[in-house]
């Protein structure tokens, strides 16, 4: 790792702050707070701006291929800014994980995701660990689609649903119309990032990948690297907030931000958070570089990150005391999604349990 | 970083110059250290004519990648801690040119070993509170007072040294840092039995210890600052060490797990892999603080670094007594001895398991780094000073 640079790039902070100030603009908290009241109008319109109008949903889409050529560093700029925002747009669903299945196939569909022309989700559920079950469901003879895969993310967004099917003892990956399929939604504990069940009853869809579960797997892969850095960006929304907090709200004749009670735990939590922040770039840098160390080091960010989003969120509910329980604070967003987030893409004990092998650190013989 | 990849191949030619008209096989190790600091290869982020060669500090660590696999002997690093860490970047950036030429080539080659005289009885966390003496007599100043927690105080040359020069003011304006010969009469080390059972701290007693002027570092009453700059190197060569992966605590607790099937549980696994994740990030949050420092001086955020290794080394060492079991109820020797040598891994599980309980005390407690860390980085309120200005001599002691 002697030469990975670590530090932020100057193209990547242009980046950043664009998106952050776009979303300063456009992601108010009190819209995004009304899809949990089944009110979804920011949605579209957010990711038309994001995706269309900064050209994000090319962003990892080779040059020749009609998209940015950008690499997994900046994609993770990007997805910080959608969490400190908790932005509920299909970036980690359609231009990352679904984009990363189809660059090893070429079909014309990942044109069209650079192009913003279409949306695309990969079936499985938001649960599904890169080294973990997949859903695998039945095509026959004249290759029509048949089953159904619970939670999916992305997929209440999405115009093109990537659905893995069985094929022997390997995965085959169909593109299927979401039209074609019943896309129920799901009352979900994030509607921020809303799941749906998807059901396919005969449908047909193009062939993209016949021989898909790896391409599968390392898009799983690069979503839990990736989502990383969306929970760094939930916890140092969720840290500046109650530091904030603490400066102003007043007890006992005194900002309570200088008991030390509370100051101790706002420093430990900064610690934990620098340390999500370096681990996440570290996850990014190894799998932009294609370093060997990338495996181990999505292992490491995800069995790490997923924890510190979950600790911040939780942290700032109770810091923030009264006010940190009522609906009108936008706190609950981003508990909601730190908690989801760390089931996502595999649990942190999943991922441990990943490393133990990757790290030759077996487990007691049962 | 083009430039840096320039710089890397230049500096590889330039070692292997030096290696090539200095053999380490055929060299006296004083004198091929000496050469190598004169070659500006010692530490190369120093400037030219200090060891160094204005080099980004990142380019260290290949530097002595390259000496180590050509055989070359080291400066002994682990018996100088502090002059190496601590000293030597404190002289660099508040001494005078004179200062610098006297001092830091003998603290590379470890021909004069450093210790630090700041903690006191009645001055450790609040360390502004020091009242050891230093009283103006001509060209020198007098010392009298009483150190403690003085690593390496037995073996030292020279010591870094805060003591009160005008207890008419402020606690922390009066006082004054010095770069104290440890060899004078009236320095008295008597070693400081630990918990480990052996002393490798000091308690050091002052008594009409004569510095001169010329050994001041900075201005009179600006120890102060100055002391802080060397602080903030601490923490950061406390907590900011490890390159590779698995050093440390977290390598030996490993190698007990891969080497004995026979101590896992399923409990202790969940343990080790949280640990060993904690560690891995620790180690990749020093890659990315060091790649900060290269850019220019620690800050405060070195304080987070050094509160993780100290939480990291109980927990590891904690656990590998768990994990050893039976033989975890064993000690190697109580017996008093003086080491040489800070050594956090050394020795069996016991002996890192007691030591690790120094490592959230030395160097700034926990609860110390807490409060820089919310006061300086986050910007929350400061604790009460009740002290702060009134005259030293008028506190409550």
């Amino acid at each position: 790792m002697s030469d990975l640079n670590l530090l932020t790039t100057d193209v990547e902070a242009d980046l950043r702050s664009v998106v952050r100030d776009l979303l300063a603009d456009r992601c108010d908290p009190a819209a995004v707070t009304a899809l949990y009241d089944g009110d979804r109008s920011i949605v579209a319109e957010l990711w038309k701006v994001l995706a269309a109008d900064l050209g994000l949903a090319g962003l990892l889409v080779p040059e020749e291929r009609g998209g940015d050529g950008a690499t997994a560093v900046e994609a993770a700029a990007v997805l910080e800014e959608l969490g400190r925002a908790v932005a509920p747009v299909p970036f980690l669903t359609s231009a990352v994980v679904a984009t990363t299945v189809l660059l090893d196939s070429d079909s014309e569909l990942l044109a069209a995701l650079a192009a913003n022309e279409r949306t695309a989700a990969l079936v499985v559920p938001l649960s599904a660990a890169p080294h973990g079950a997949l859903p695998a469901l039945r095509v026959d003879a004249d290759g029509r689609l048949t089953g159904t895969v619970t939670s999916v993310a992305g997929a209440l967004e999405a115009d093109v649903l990537l659905v893995p099917a069985a094929a022997g003892d390997g995965l085959a990956v169909y593109a299927v119309a979401a039209a074609d399929a019943v896309v129920a939604p799901v009352v979900s504990l994030d509607m921020t990032r809303q799941l749906a069940d998807v059901t396919l009853a005969g449908a047909t869809g193009e062939l993209v990948l016949a021989d898909g579960e790896g391409a599968v797997r390392r898009a799983l892969a690069a979503g839990a690297a990736l989502l990383a850095a969306e929970q760094v960006g939930v916890a140092r929304w969720c840290l500046q907030t109650t530091i904030d907090y603490l400066k102003e709200r007043r007890q006992f004749g005194r900002a309570v931000g200088g008991f030390q009670a509370l100051k101790h735990r706002l420093a430990d939590l900064f610690a934990d958070v620098e340390s999500a922040d370096a681990a996440a770039r570290y996850a990014a840098v190894t799998l932009a570089a294609g370093d060997p160390d990338a495996e181990i080091a999505a292992a490491v960010a995800q069995a790490y990150c997923g924890d510190v989003a979950v600790k911040a969120a939780e942290e700032a509910v109770q810091l923030h005391a009264g006010i940190g329980m009522t609906w009108e604070h936008p706190l609950h967003l981003y508990l909601k999604r730190a908690k989801a987030d760390q089931i996502a893409l595999g649990t942190p004990g999943a991922h441990r349990a990943r490393l133990a092998d990757l790290i030759d650190l077996p487990a007691a013989a049962s | 970083m083009a430039d840096e990849t320039t710089q890397r191949a230049e500096l590889r030619r330039r070692v292997a110059d030096f290696l090539a008209a200095h053999d380490p096989a055929a060299t006296e190790r004083s004198a091929f250290l000496q050469a190598r600091y004169d070659a500006g290869l010692a530490w190369v982020y120093f400037p030219p004519g200090h060891g160094g060669s204005g080099l980004p500090r990142a380019l260290q660590a290949e530097v002595d990648r390259l000496f180590a696999e050509a055989g070359a002997p080291d400066n002994k690093p682990e018996s100088n801690g502090i002059g190496l860490g601590m000293a030597a970047p404190t002289i660099l950036r508040f001494g005078t040119e004179e200062q610098k030429e006297r001092f830091l080539r003998p603290l590379w080659t470890g021909e004069e070993v450093w210790c630090q005289l700041f903690s006191e009885p009645g001055a450790g966390s609040d360390l502004a509170a020091v009242a050891t003496r230093a009283v103006r007599d001509g060209d020198s100043w007098v010392v009298n007072g009483q150190k403690v927690w003085t690593s390496g105080a037995h073996n030292a040359a020279f010591a870094i040294l805060v003591a009160r020069t005008d207890p008419d003011l402020p606690k922390h304006q009066g006082i004054t840092y010095f770069l104290c010969p440890m060899t004078d009469p009236g320095v008295d080390v008597r070693p400081l039995r630990q918990i480990t059972g052996e002393a490798e701290f000091n308690e050091v007693f002052l008594t009409d210890v004569r510095i001169p002027d010329t050994q001041r570092l900075g201005a009179e009453g600006e120890g102060w600052k100055v002391s802080n700059a060397t602080l903030n190197n601490e923490r950061v060569s406390i907590g900011g060490g490890a390159v590779a992966r698995e050093s440390g605590m977290v390598g030996v607790v490993s190698r007990t797990w891969r080497e004995h099937p026979e101590l896992r549980t399923p409990e202790l696994h969940d343990r080790l892999l949280r640990l060993w994740v904690d560690a891995e990030v620790a180690r990749v949050t020093g890659r990315r603080l060091r790649q900060k420092l290269a850019l220019g001086q620690p800050g405060p955020e070195g304080s987070a670094a050094k509160l993780t290794f100290a939480r990291l080394a109980q927990q590891l060492s904690g656990l590998e007594l768990e994990l050893l079991g039976e033989a975890g109820l064993r000690y190697s020797d109580w017996t008093m001895v003086r080491p040489d040598k800070v050594d956090f891994t050394g020795r069996d599980a016991g002996y890192r398991y007691l030591r690790a309980k120094g490592n959230s005390i030395e160097g700034g407690t926990s609860e110390i780094l807490r409060n820089i860390i919310a006061e300086r980085v986050l910007g929350l309120p400061a604790e009460p000073r009740v002290d702060k200005d009134i005259p030293w001599k008028e506190l409550r002691k």
